[in-house]
């Protein structure tokens, strides 16, 4: 390829290694050599020294060393660099020579072998006649060696041998040829490195002994070379900061060279080879910063020196490769771990590289212009066949002076590079630059900057006639640039993609890029728009179009044939574009009037066109697509006959459709999917342009926003216009279809709130207000569906209202048929609901019918329904609390078994409205608003537990309800109680009242409630207000279950309630039960009544003195 | 010098965008579409660090301008949006920016 030229030679950027010559091994027959061969060939892994080997023969000759040049005062320089040097000290003059040998210490024919292998060293020291190059001998042995100074033959056969051949004892190795061979030749070749470092060394020392000879007017190359040869030799001994060094004076050297046209290649090629060199080591040093510095001092210094102005292309060429080059080296450094940034990523050289390409491309069209014949003899061709000196021209190879030797030789000369350059594929040269820079612009975030380059590769194959990639790549960005709105640069890319469209005869695309251009986005000129538009409808009427401006006439007229080809072809003029995603030169936008319409109103929508373009734009259908592909047929204009519609440039055209919708749509979105506009017409070519939903496209969404947020929008307001702001017109791509309004009136009435299990009462009235009959009336009534899912268990609702409902009733009644209703007919219902638990509920009441009506001529069968809700509260109606009490109403913590006590339930009414207790009862063993109950527990197998005492159940309903409403029955648990059973249970008859000085008798009951045989201790205590007779002190037995009775005779002697004489008993058997605990059996007072008015308070003092001595008395006698 | 001055919407598109007329109008549209990279990359990198989130100078995208430039461009630009009937985020079409702008432009260029 004829721009390899400019490629970096392999050599300049390879890493120079220590070159070591192996001799003496034949590789291919020999087994053991071949093992040691492999041995220093494989697994070179980084910790291994860096030294490259090659297999040579014992008698292979290196390159002859020229003479030395014993002085310089002769002598002028020729060129810089020699173009072999590098590869001579890479690859042909090794920095040693290593011989290896056969040979054990004691082999039976040593003198012999001894002095064999002194021939073999003498043949490669007279190859190597005139070098620094170094011998060393390694021996090849069966025996593994004795330990050192241990084999006293050894030792002794060693210097005779380093005798014979002349070497110094570090140049003789033994290899023996055991299981370790690696092991040894890692160390063999750590030997033979340091060899190779003092040879190199050796070098620098000779090259740097030549400067005191130079001089700085005849000699200025020399320095330069001079330089770069120590960097060289100091990169090959792996001393990279001295190298580095060197390379940098050599830079600086190059640079003070006296520069014209002649040798301006040779001082930019060297500059460029030094500046890679310098480069690539402060990469490797991790120095990127200093790398970088570096190139752009390059640059700088050499951008300017283009040489000679008929071959400006070669220093585009050239500044190309070095920022190719460059970019690589950075790219390379990454790889290896360095981080780049946004702003300094090798993307930015690789896309100077192809900037730079651009160039050359260019100035290549300019000056090497077509038609010249190439040269004869050929002008760049060499004896050698290649250039001795780099940089320099073959037709003058050497030559140093500002002058060119042969006018005429430099004339064909440059003529043979110009129509050389000419055959140079400069677009596939950037496309691949170009292309390098999009992949780093990628990895570095810069979406723009890869979008820009793309963009320019597009144009590159747009040059290289490749319009398919072009398209394919101006596509692929252009949507990039339409959606950041930078309008500038998406019209430029349009007009490229549109010469492509145009060159390639691609219709679709033509159309496309046209129909954008023409559009509002685009910032072309009037009239580059009229020309376009004009061109555009002559694609529709199937002409040939006009050729874009600055495309070039051969490929013009190619592309002209094959349009006419593609008109010549019939059938395939039907083309749909989806135009949202692009900028077309049609707006259009769409909207149902209203976001719902009742089912029978007629649907209303409204479309919307402005063209942008320049000339008026006819066309001759305008369809709208519907969710429902029913209604598609009532919103499509088509064109009649010859006359076509038209939109005037600027002015929005509005279209309205109507149509009826189905009854079996309510309920249902109606959608735009789809609007299409038909330009041309069958007879040429029909484009149909197709926004998908209700239009809209590309910028308007953001047209949209401004408008909504300019505050001038209020002034166009004031202004009586009647067309719509465009950019403030919205889109309503769908409708809603509900059902008629009702004309229904539902009321309810009710008396909240709720009691808890009442039948509650609701009264539906419906009235209908239609002006036809309302058929098929149904109520659904009950709890609106949605709420807390346990309100369903607990709800219950029914119609009838004679008699509780149960459980089984539903929460929610539906579609209860209620027959049809006449104009102005009323209807009432009652709907009963019984609520089992408390709370806030809502009930819906929905009331649907069907009725005939007509809609802009069609009879149409609508459903309306009308909804009611209602949220009731539920209360409890009353609230019980319940009290035992023993039969003197003493409130009780426990009952006693067997023996009475009275039950009280209090009843509070928490419901607003009256109500009415029906009855009450006790289930099991109670009366009361209050109620009282005596009630009698029987014995328990374990006494002191609780028993629940059973349920309360009170019949009720409210107050104002009518007579055969039915009664709930609300049933209260009562409360348990605590039981206790007693050994012996006492009461007493007594009287109800006494009056004073009269006899009262009162007779003990005293029952033995257990099994034992229970002894009884009782006594009667003395009181002030009674005497009595009757045993005052006794002990008894009692069987059990029976019964004993005491008979006392208390004689009252005050009135008023009285405290009767305290019985004292006590059960020596059972001490847990003493007065105490018997004592709540028996009554404590008794009224005592005066016997007569007259009385007085007096005698009963007188009296009670008297009884006092007599109780004694008596107690006296029963003992 | 001053060869292109742009005023981009925070939506990244351009509300005022002029270069020098004899030169490349499109590359410089291209120069300030692409640096918008750098300015998101910045700006996102500013919103990390609280302190200089009033600091409305991002500094130099690639070297090519200048601070008191900037703000000389801001402060019109400031009057631009102060003026009521301007609807922000249209394009700007302003004589006293365009003064300003051209001003800038002659002065150095």
């Amino acid at each position: 390829m004829a721009g390899s030229q400019w490629e970096l030679p392999p050599e300049l950027c390879c890493r120079p290694m220590a070159f070591v010559a192996l001799t003496g091994l034949d590789v291919v027959y020999n087994a053991v050599h071949r093992a040691i061969w492999d041995a220093f060939c494989a697994n070179r892994r980084a910790d291994r020294v860096p030294i490259s080997f090659k297999v040579l023969p014992g008698d292979h000759e290196y390159p002859k060393c020229r003479t030395k040049r014993t002085s310089y005062e002769w002598y002028i320089p020729k060129g810089i660099l020699k173009t072999g040097w590098m590869n001579k000290h890479l690859n042909l003059v090794p920095a040693l020579v290593v011989l290896f040998y056969e040979l054990d210490w004691d082999d039976p024919q040593w003198k012999e072998k001894q002095s064999e292998c002194a021939t073999k060293v003498e043949i490669v020291r007279t190859s190597l006649q005139g070098r620094n190059t170094k011998v060393a001998v390694v021996l090849i042995q069966k025996k593994t060696p004795l330990p050192p100074g241990e084999d006293l033959v050894a030792s002794e056969r060693a210097a005779t041998l380093c005798n014979a051949c002349d070497l110094s004892g570090k140049s003789l190795f033994v290899l023996p040829h055991t299981d370790h061979l690696v092991g040894y030749i890692i160390r063999l070749e750590n030997a033979f490195y340091e060899h190779a470092q003092t040879y190199y060394y050796t070098e620098i020392r000779r090259v740097k002994s030549h400067k005191e000879f130079l001089n700085k007017t005849t000699h200025q190359l020399l320095f330069v070379r001079h330089q770069f040869k120590i960097a060289f030799f100091s990169e090959l001994k792996q001393d990279t900061q001295n190298a580095l060094k060197y390379y940098r004076t050599a830079y600086s050297l190059v640079h003070e060279l006296r520069a014209h046209e002649t040798n301006m290649l040779e001082i930019k090629t060297m500059a460029g080879f030094i500046n890679y060199k310098i480069c690539r080591l402060c990469f490797q040093h991790n120095t990127p910063l200093d790398a970088i510095a570096q190139f752009r001092k390059h640059i700088d210094l050499c951008k300017k020196k283009i040489g000679s102005a008929e071959l400006a292309f070669e220093h585009a060429a050239w500044m190309s490769k070095q920022f190719q080059s460059f970019g690589e080296l950075f790219d390379e450094a990454i790889k290896l771990g360095l981080t780049a940034i946004q702003t300094q990523n090798p993307g930015f050289y690789y896309q100077q590289a192809a900037c730079y390409s651009q160039d050359r491309k260019q100035q290549a069209q300019q000056l090497c212009q077509a038609g010249a014949t190439y040269p004869s003899p050929e002008p760049l061709d060499t004896q050698s066949g290649g250039l001795d000196f780099y940089g320099q021209r073959p037709w003058r190879q050497g030559h140093q002076s500002i002058d060119p030797p042969d006018a005429e030789k430099e004339k064909t000369g440059i003529l043979a590079l110009q129509i050389k350059e000419r055959d140079v594929p400069h677009s596939e040269l950037i496309i691949a630059l170009l292309s390098n820079a999009v992949a780093q612009f990628k990895k570095y975030k810069c979406p723009r900057m890869k979008s820009h380059l793309m963009v320019q590769m597009g144009e590159e194959y747009y040059h290289a006639k490749d319009y398919t990639k072009a398209l394919k790549l101006l596509d692929y960005v252009m949507c990039d640039y339409r959606t950041e709105r930078w309008w500038g640069l998406l019209t430029a890319i349009l007009t490229t993609a549109l010469r492509c469209a145009y060159l390639m005869a691609s219709v679709k695309d033509y159309i496309i890029y046209c129909m954008e251009l023409l559009g509002r986005a685009s910032t072309l000129k009037e009239e580059q728009k009229l020309r376009i538009e004009k061109n555009l409808i002559k694609v529709l009427t199937n002409e040939v179009p006009d050729a874009e401006p600055e495309c070039d006439s051969s490929s013009v007229s190619a592309a002209k044939s094959l349009w006419s080809d593609r008109m010549a072809l019939a059938g395939s003029n039907e083309l749909t574009i989806e135009v949202q995603d692009y900028i077309p030169f049609i707006q259009c936008k769409a909207k149902f009037q209203s976001p719902s319409f009742h089912v029978d109103q007629p649907i209303q929508l409204q479309v919307f066109l402005r063209a942008d373009c320049p000339h008026p734009v006819s066309f001759n259908k305008l369809s709208v697509s519907l969710s429902n592909q029913e209604y598609n047929q009532w919103c499509v204009v088509e064109s009649s006959g010859q006359e076509s519609m038209s939109l005037l440039p600027g002015k929005t055209k509005r279209f309205n459709f109507s149509f009826v919708a189905k009854t079996e749509d309510v309920g249902k979105k109606i959608e735009m999917t789809g609007i299409e506009v038909m330009l041309g017409s069958d007879s040429g070519r029909c484009v149909f342009m197709s926004w998908r939903g209700a239009g809209g496209d590309a910028a308007s969404t953001h047209e949209a926003l401004q408008a909504s947020r300019s505050s001038r929008r209020w002034g166009r307001c004031l202004e009586a216009r009647q067309e719509p702001d465009w950019d403030s017109l919205t889109m309503q791509h769908s409708t809603m279809i509900i059902s008629r309004v009702p004309k229904i009136s539902v009321q309810l009435s009710h008396q909240p709130p709720a009691l808890n299990n009442e039948m509650y009462c609701i009264s539906v009235t419906i009235q209908s207000q239609e002006e036809g009959v309302a058929k098929d009336v149904k109520l659904t009534a009950g709890l609106k569906p949605g709420q807390d899912a346990n309100l369903g268990q607990t709800t219950h609702v029914t119609l009838d209202g004679s008699k509780v409902c149960d459980d089984t009733a539903p929460a929610l009644l539906p579609d209860v048929p209620l027959g049809d209703l006449k104009p102005g007919e009323k209807l009432e219902w009652c709907v009963y609901v019984k609520c089992v638990s408390t709370g806030p509920r809502v009930f819906l009441f929905h009331v649907a019918y069907s009725i005939d009506t007509t809609v802009e001529g069609r009879q149409i069968v609508c459903k309306c329904h009308k909804d009611e809700t209602v949220t009731i509260e539920t209360v409890v109606p009353f609230e019980v609390s319940v009290k035992f009490v023993s039969t003197k109403f003493e409130p009780l913590d426990r009952v006693a078994v067997d023996i009475p006590f009275l039950l009280m339930t209090d009843i509070l009414s928490s419901s607003p409205w009256p109500l009415l207790l029906a009855s009450s009862s006790l289930q099991l063993t109670g009366e009361s608003a209050s109620e009282c109950f005596c009630l009698r527990c029987p014995p328990l197998t374990n006494s002191n537990s609780t028993v629940a005492t059973g349920q309360y159940l009170i019949s009720w309903r409210r107050y104002s309800s009518s007579a055969d409403s039915p009664l709930i029955q609300t049933t209260v648990t009562l409360p348990h109680v605590i039981l206790e059973s007693v050994p012996l249970y006492i009461h007493a008859d007594v009287p109800s009242f006494g009056r004073v000085r009269e006899s009262l008798s009162v007779r003990y009951h005293i029952e033995n409630r257990t099994a034992l045989v229970q002894e009884v201790e009782m006594a009667v205590e003395p009181s002030d207000a009674f005497m009595f007779s009757g045993l005052k002190q006794v002990r008894l037995r009692i069987l059990p279950g029976s019964e004993q009775q005491m008979l006392y005779n208390y004689y009252p002697l005050m009135a008023g309630y009285q405290t009767l004489p305290q019985l004292n008993i006590s059960l020596p058997r059972c001490p847990t039960t003493n007065t105490h605990t018997l004592r709540r059996f028996l009554p404590q007072r008794i009224f005592v009544k005066w016997l007569s008015e007259s009385s007085g308070s007096a005698g009963g003092r007188r009296l009670h003195r008297c009884s006092l001595r007599r109780t004694h008395t008596h107690t006296n006698r029963l003992l | 010098m001053a060869v292109c001055i742009a005023v981009i919407a925070k939506e990244n598109y351009p509300l005022y965008i002029r270069s020098v007329p004899t030169q490349n109008e499109l590359k410089f549209h291209y120069t300030v579409h692409t640096s918008l990279d750098v300015v998101e990359e910045k700006i996102s990198a500013v919103g990390k660090s609280l302190g200089d989130q009033r600091e409305l100078y991002l500094g130099l995208l690639y070297p090519t301008e200048d601070y008191k430039m900037f703000r000389k461009l801001h402060n019109s630009f400031t009057d631009v949006m102060c003026n009521p009937f301007h609807n922000p985020g249209d394009p700007i079409q302003s004589k006293a920016f365009d003064g300003i702008v051209s001003g800038m432009m002659v002065q150095t260029g």
